[in-house]
């Protein structure tokens, strides 16, 4: 078994190669043109269960595993999702900036695969390089694989599975706690599809001589926070997080805690030597979800991060579930009066506001907004016995994470 | 999406079973047991939003349980 093979060689090969341009013909001088691919054809899907792709959007959901269910289904639709409506999340908007038609080259394969009658591409609507990228990429392809492009709102939770469904139907987008899937409807992330795309034309074989056994292949990663050069790079899962960040030209000041996974994520301990596979996340109460990871750094105060993504998080809630409306706003309440050394945030209520929201929503947006919150109050424990005193350690008062609802576009 | 809209009948009926969070939404918890099964049903009945509905537990056995939806 080959464990945690890193070979800085592939990585950049893959989804962000260098030399690749925008335009179709360049696209297809860099990768190829994509073979021919049979209704429902039942050697790549046994070639994409060989490769191990899992869903690049944060689930980590096997592919194969979505594609066959659906595939079962008659009416059969695909949904490319390059909504990211995480604020700290560029990937998915680099992608589809710098290489849409390896995206749509995934969205055809998928559809090809489910034997779908439709395929839609959905994007922020805020995301203006991305729309602009998708959009003549979409005008440059054959007429026959041109799929429709639905821009949805700029919200954390459009890009949910059953909200952007809701959406590309021309509802609402928000949750509606149905499976997608279920009803024939495939959602893969837009960094999935890229895969799925290589997959196809370069086999499973090549796939796995990225990665780990258990998590093959490279995934995309927005860094931010305290590096050199902050910015979306693509890296081996199995790489270590002092590899990653030295692809983002090194750490730029002393560090001590990493946000991992995003605003549904966690708050590790800042370890070079952590290997970055959702395995060993796991092991330290984390997940790599969609790869969000942000060096706090040492002269900032991660009680005040940690509240001001918490008030983010609860003006984006749905509105659907009360538990989460009014949950989330009474937790932000409370971290906003610790945040600012205010008495009354106590231990002891935040633990019963936690109590109330967990597991009360019809999806993910409080209990992921929760294991962030306590997440960061357990790791910045000593942080927080300071604010109680009325003090606090930071040096700077620069804001890391953006969460003023203001989304950063790359 | 929870239908609930914190009317809170549900509570006023079936106290033994659900409890009102400090916002009035029902957290519901424990067995319809058979001396319960009358005031569920009718906990289920009253609420306006349609949100609580009574079903058998899993793994399938004579009882029941609530469940907001």
């Amino acid at each position: 078994m080959r464990a945690f093979a890193y070979s800085p060689a592939l990585e950049r090969d893959r989804l962000l190669a260098p030399g690749r341009g925008r335009g179709y013909g360049s696209h297809l001088a860099t990768y190829g043109s994509l073979p021919r691919i049979a209704k429902r054809d039942g050697r790549l899907l046994a070639e994409i269960e060989q490769s191990g792709l899992t869903g690049r959007g944060g689930a980590g959901f096997p592919t194969v595993t979505k594609l066959y269910s659906v595939a079962k289904e008659s009416r059969a639709a695909v949904v490319a999702n390059g909504t990211e409506g995480e604020p700290a999340s560029d990937k998915d908007k680099v992608l589809l900036a710098c290489n849409p038609h390896l995206v749509l080259d995934g969205l055809a394969v998928a559809g090809r695969l489910v034997g779908a009658r439709t395929t839609t591409i959905a994007v922020g609507c805020a995301a203006t390089a991305a729309v602009s990228g998708v959009e003549a990429a979409i005008e440059e392809r054959p007429s026959a694989e041109r799929p429709r492009l639905v821009l949805v709102p700029d919200r954390f939770v459009a890009g949910e599975e059953s909200a952007l469904v809701s959406a590309v139907d021309g509802g609402a987008a928000e949750p509606t706690g149905r499976r997608p899937y279920r009803s024939g409807v495939l959602v893969q992330n837009v960094e999935t599809l890229a895969h799925l795309a290589l997959v196809a034309r370069r086999g499973a074989e090549w796939f796995r001589q990225a990665g780990t056994q258990a998590e093959p292949g490279t995934a995309l990663a927005s860094v931010r926070g305290a590096v050199a050069s902050p910015g979306v790079v693509e890296f081996a899962l199995g790489a270590t997080l002092g590899e990653l960040f030295e692809r983002c030209g090194g750490l730029s000041e002393p560090v001590d805690a990493v946000l991992i996974g995003g605003y549904f994520g966690k708050w590790l301990r800042a370890d070079a030597e952590l290997v970055l596979t959702e395995e060993s996340l796991r092991a330290r109460g984390g997940a790599l979800g969609a790869r969000v990871i942000v060096a706090l750094p040492r002269a900032s105060c991660g009680i005040v991060e940690v509240a001001r993504v918490a008030r983010y998080m609860a003006g984006e809630s749905a509105g659907q579930c009360g538990p989460c409306v009014f949950g989330l706003s009474a937790l932000a309440d409370e971290l906003d009066a610790l945040a600012t050394g205010r008495l009354g945030a106590t231990a002891e209520r935040i633990a019963k506001l936690e109590a109330q929201i967990a597991r009360r929503g019809a999806c993910a947006h409080p209990d992921g907004t929760l294991g962030f919150v306590t997440s960061g109050l357990e790791l910045f424990s000593d942080e927080v016995e300071l604010h109680r005193r009325g003090t606090c350690s930071a040096t700077s008062h620069a804001h890391v994470l953006p969460a003023d609802g203001s989304k950063v576009i790359a | 999406m929870i239908a609930c809209d914190a009317y809170g009948y549900c509570a006023e009926l079936l106290p033994e079973i659900v409890e009102l969070d400090e916002w009035g939404y029902p957290i519901v918890g424990g067995e319809v047991t058979a001396e319960l099964l009358a005031d569920a049903r009718r906990a289920a009945e009253a609420c306006p939003m349609l949100a609580l509905r009574l079903q058998r537990a899993r793994p399938v056995r004579a009882a029941r349980e609530l469940k907001l939806v």
